[in-house]
């Protein structure tokens, strides 16, 4: 939230004038930039738009290789049979890339950036309330999308979003976690899903041959343990990235969900 | 033309707004901005296209692309706000400044 703050100040800015000497040359520029640009994005667009055209009537082979090898994928949704075990690496990767995002906002540390002090007031009933009722409500959703994941839409990039969510709902009605569990144990959830991932990465190659290639009669239970961490560390990433704030170790800590 | 074919069009569509926004504009956030517009308009083309043909089911695979992909464009954004908000607290405006026109 101390993000926000600060991007809506940016935000005020928008319709400044672009900080330039000259304001009449710039609108020159700009004026002659969208003369040029406009036929150019235009063929591009006609090229794209042909491309999409082009495609043939029906998606050749993939579907037919999912749903052929659907009965060894320990799950019955093709989309998370896709997600977590037939292109298990792309989401160990995807993982992987959520907390290298969280890392470089960490290592950027906005707060020498903040100059304003942060309105701190009580929330209102209404939102007390209100966060008290959802948050359960909200934990429980991601369960359910998390279990349902192995059937039906869902899984657990919905359920981790939805996890973030009402970490950040908490943030807002100003609820904060106790310092001791943002130091250790918040660094372990963030880490949980990418270091089960590859652990198991490790394990199947030992004794599989291939990469999250899980032996076939216990891919439903590898799958399970994954989607469950990954949810998480999903959950706790982006409820993190939100406040934007590497939490402090010591005292005066910040906090996640 | 099938529904799968229009809404792919209107994420081509949705792509060239937003990279024309992302060359026009210098503000930082409305840049950031354009960025996820057209990222939405990937998103719009591969989850249309999954379902091309009426009694097949949907293709899988450009499914859990956007399922994946969304998530890391939120992480990707928080990165990019981040970063904008270093450049606005360095030079106090966010936006980038020609250096030749100086």
């Amino acid at each position: 939230m101390l993000l926000t703050c600060n991007i809506q100040q940016c935000a005020m800015q928008l319709d400044e004038p672009v900080y330039c000497a000259n304001t009449g040359n710039s609108m020159n520029r700009k004026l002659f930039l969208i003369i040029l640009l406009l036929p150019l994005l235009l063929t591009l667009a006609a090229g794209l738009g042909y491309a999409v055209l082009s495609l043939p009537e029906q998606p050749q082979y993939l579907p037919e290789l999912v749903i052929d090898n659907m009965h060894e994928s320990g799950v019955s949704h093709p989309v998370t049979a896709v997600l977590l075990n037939f292109r298990g690496y792309d989401t160990l990767l995807e993982m992987v890339v959520l907390l290298l995002a969280l890392l470089a906002v960490w290592s950027l540390d906005i707060t020498a950036s903040r100059n304003k002090t942060r309105h701190k007031s009580a929330p209102g009933l209404v939102l007390d309330t209100l966060t008290r009722l959802l948050t359960p409500v909200l934990i429980l959703v991601t369960a359910y999308l998390l279990w349902v994941g192995a059937h039906a839409p869902g899984g657990a990039f919905q359920a981790g979003s939805v996890l973030a969510a009402s970490g950040v709902l908490l943030l807002l009605a100003g609820w904060r976690i106790s310092d001791k569990l943002t130091a250790f144990p918040l660094r372990i959830i963030l880490i949980a899903g990418p270091s089960m991932f590859i652990i198991i990465s490790v394990l199947t190659m030992l004794f599989e041959g291939h990469l999250l290639k899980y032996p076939v009669a216990q891919a439903g239970l590898f799958i399970v343990i994954l989607e469950t961490l990954a949810t998480l560390s999903i959950g706790a990433t982006l409820a993190a990235l939100f406040i934007g704030v590497r939490p402090k170790e010591s005292n005066k800590g910040r906090q996640h969900e | 033309m099938n529904p799968a074919m229009f809404f792919a069009l209107i994420g081509v569509g949705l792509f060239c707004l937003g990279l024309f926004s992302l060359i026009i504009n210098s503000h930082l956030l409305r840049k950031i901005l354009a960025i996820n517009i057209m990222g939405s308009g990937v998103f719009l083309v591969l989850v249309a296209l999954a379902k091309r043909a009426e009694n097949m089911p949907a293709d899988p695979v450009p499914h859990a692309m956007v399922i994946t992909g969304i998530v890391v464009a939120i992480s990707a954004t928080a990165l990019a706000l981040t970063l904008m908000l270093r450049v606005a607290s360095e030079t106090g405006h966010a936006t980038l400044v020609d250096e030749a026109e100086k």
